[in-house]
């Protein structure tokens, strides 16, 4: 089945932003792919992203979009999904944006398992801000602060996202874009949180100054350092070190989501007397001993409550 | 008919958001505004209402702006170090001109500074936190029943004008315990944001027909979907960047004229024995409760003296003041930092009038004794009097 594209593009802020070779406009179809296989609406979506190249994506998708600051994308997508449950709520970004700066909300919102869905686009550079090294640039690699090579020590995002108790984590390469879509479709069909990282060039920042030649060639480079899931199974940790491992790496049915657990909160507390005695049958709470008349409350320390009412009315 | 309760000012605070309407709370907890998540956290899951305590500060407002966008009315709290991170995200929320409300309950700093001690240390923070040029409006109540109405009022300010609005108070107000009329929502008026007269093919964030567009809520009731595209970054009228200088110069204008050009409809003030006042003594929050009664005191030994209390903090009431400057002989400015507002009031004032200020940064309120001396001669610097027993009772001391 063809997917027609442009029902979930602005077409017209064609073409897109990015550096021929980058591997985003990939991500960005598997993505429309992954969405339109699902059926969903646009008017239900609503996509969420910080600074960066990647985060440039929620200019070219129809959905209700915000484009918001450096690494705040999940806290603003945790905002957005608390007060609308029922919508289906996205993050597209860096590893700089979501991961380095954005960690810290990486890992909560992963920790709460709220329905929302990640779509972390690993290049390990600072692409858009001129190359400087990112928490996954790999040691050794040069970059824009780094003209010696990286010295410091990476970070596996999955794993992390793993240990922080995410519900679903995948691990993509935009070289390899039909497993992609699955991978998206599936956790974006994912009721919790889910990660899906995704290994994409930048072949200006990283590739070029890495001297890794044309885009083909870093596509060549990135994928050597993955394995997939079923290969990996066969392989020594001595085998495994320095590989990332592609494919669903954790998948937690049984984790409760934030939003249903909140749902269940209101519906206890509604449920509760107290609540019967002071919100749906009038108010006979504790409270209510100091129910007193409007006459009683002229007086009343500092002010009458009635001289504040008018003034109010005036405004 | 509302209800009366024994309560502090922040959970007065929390009580009156969900009068206005709130929808979501996102917070952290900084000493000494915890009551208001405190309180929010048993009474909002009982309305329904999303309460959730985010991992920090920038995850806090950051959240409330994602919820206020998509169309419901969001409100979060700090204090002092709680508000220099929520920065970025306060300009943010100027940028996008979402409505919010930002409750600061001001603690003595610098830095983490004195936690459970008062001060009015954030006056010149929340006008001038975040980079660029931007309009502010913030709101100072001075009692637990003004903040009731003021968070009210700050709520409806927030739907009008698209614009986040601060509440300040301070650590003494918000930890007083006083009774508190909490009214009823159909005794107050509750403004929501108004909502677009076009359809949502034709319908624009930031419309150039507007001084105010109108902001879609995501999803409405009736099933029409206003899509659109909300960016930090300068935009144009449909919500995508822009470096086109005409566009970039219109909306930064536009959003201070749209505060600007309504100073009758933010501006609140109180006036207090200013008839035939020589003497004025300007003061806001807590420090305007010391004033009244030094003032009462002073009157009863035939001093000519009166108090001009604003409410809204910003934008400043110029024109007040201006008009204040051309009667009295003297100004003072009363505030628990080491003079910040006074400078406001100076640049107002510009030398027609000369401008005194009892600026104490001691953790302690002023007191009205204090007052009443420099009332009785505006140019002696007043001493900060503290016995033994009381620095012993104050704690620390050393």
């Amino acid at each position: 089945m063809a997917v027609d594209y442009m029902k979930y593009l602005r077409t017209e802020k064609l073409p897109l932003y990015w550096c021929p070779g980058c591997g985003d406009g990939i991500v960005l179809k598997c993505y429309i792919e992954a969405i339109d296989e699902l059926g969903w609406s646009k008017d239900d979506c609503a996509m969420v992203s910080g600074i960066g190249c990647a985060a440039r994506v929620t200019g070219y998708v129809d959905f209700h979009t915000l484009h918001t600051i450096h690494g705040r994308a999940i806290a603003v997508a945790v905002g957005v999904k608390m007060a609308n449950p029922d919508k289906h709520v996205f993050v597209f970004g860096g590893d700089g944006d979501i991961v380095h700066i954005g960690g810290n909300h990486l890992l909560h919102a992963a920790r709460r398992n709220i329905d929302i869905t990640v779509v972390l686009i690993n290049n390990w550079i600072y692409g858009m801000t001129g190359g400087q090294h990112s928490c996954t640039t790999p040691p050794g690699a040069k970059a824009s602060t780094a003209p010696r090579g990286s010295y410091e020590p990476t970070i596996d995002v999955c794993k992390m996202a793993i240990g922080a108790g995410a519900g679903y984590v995948a691990r993509g390469f935009a070289g390899d874009p039909k497993r992609l879509t699955k991978l998206i479709k599936e956790g974006l069909d994912y009721k919790g949180f889910s990660l899906i990282e995704v290994f994409s060039p930048c072949p200006i920042n990283f590739g070029r100054r890495n001297k890794l030649g044309d885009p083909a060639k870093l596509m060549d480079y990135m994928k050597s350092f993955l394995v997939s899931s079923a290969k990996a199974k066969k392989m020594s940790e001595e085998e495994l070190k320095g590989k990332f491992v592609t494919g669903v790496l954790h998948k937690d049915e049984s984790k409760p989501e934030l939003t249903a657990s909140y749902k269940q909160l209101v519906e206890k507390a509604q449920a509760s007397d107290e609540f019967w005695a002071k919100y749906a049958t009038g108010r006979l709470t504790d409270a209510d001993r100091y129910k007193i008349s409007r006459e009683e409350l002229k007086g009343l320390y500092p002010y009458d409550v009635e001289t504040p009412l008018k003034e109010w009315k005036k405004l | 008919m509302g209800r009366i309760e024994f309560m502090d000012a922040n959970a007065a605070i929390a009580e009156a958001a969900v009068v206005a309407g709130l929808g979501f709370y996102a917070g952290y907890p900084i000493t000494p505004s915890s009551e208001v998540p405190e309180r929010l956290s048993k009474i909002a899951p009982e309305k329904g209402i999303p309460f959730i305590m985010m991992e920090d500060e920038i995850a806090s407002i950051n959240a409330c702006v994602g919820a206020a966008a998509s169309g419901v009315k969001a409100m979060t709290c700090t204090s002092g170090p709680g508000l220099s991170l929520k920065q970025e995200a306060f300009g943010m929320a100027c940028m996008f001109e979402v409505p919010l409300v930002v409750v600061d309950v001001m603690r003595g700093g610098p830095s983490t500074g004195l936690p459970t001690r008062p001060s009015q240390g954030d006056i010149m923070q929340a006008r001038w936190g975040t980079h660029g040029d931007h309009p502010v409006i913030a709101v100072a109540p001075c009692n637990a029943q003004e903040a009731v109405f003021e968070t009210i009022r700050a709520f409806n300010m927030a739907e009008k004008f698209r614009q986040p609005v601060y509440i300040l108070t301070d650590g003494s107000l918000s930890h007083l315990h006083t009774k508190v009329y909490i009214p009823d929502p159909e005794e107050v008026e509750v403004i929501d944001r108004q909502p677009p007269e076009v359809e949502p093919d034709e319908y624009y964030p930031y419309d150039y027909n507007y001084e105010i567009p109108p902001l879609a809520p995501w999803w409405t009731k009736d099933g029409k979907s206003y899509r659109y595209h909300l960016s930090s970054l300068v935009h144009d009228k449909t919500g995508f960047p822009t470096v086109v200088p005409k566009y970039v110069q219109w909306l930064e204008t536009r959003m201070m004229n749209k505060i600007m050009n309504h100073l009758d409809e933010i501006l609140k003030y109180e006036y207090y024995k200013m008839d035939d006042a020589e003497t004025c003594v300007i003061a806001f929050g807590s420090t305007a409760e010391a004033v009244r009664v030094a003032i009462d005191e002073a009157r009863e030994q035939g001093i000519k003296v009166g108090m001009f209390r604003p409410l809204t903090i910003w934008p400043s009431p110029e024109a007040q003041i201006k008009d204040i400057a051309s009667k009295v002989k003297n100004i003072i400015v009363a505030e628990m930092n080491l003079g910040q507002y006074v400078l406001e009031v100076q640049r107002i004032v510009a030398g027609q009038t000369p401008v005194y200020n009892i600026a104490q940064m001691t953790g302690t309120l002023i007191r009205p004794s204090q007052i009443l001396e420099k009332i009785k001669d505006p140019s002696k610097k007043v001493e900060l009097i503290m016995s033994e027993e009381e620095i012993k009772r104050f704690g620390g001391g050393e």
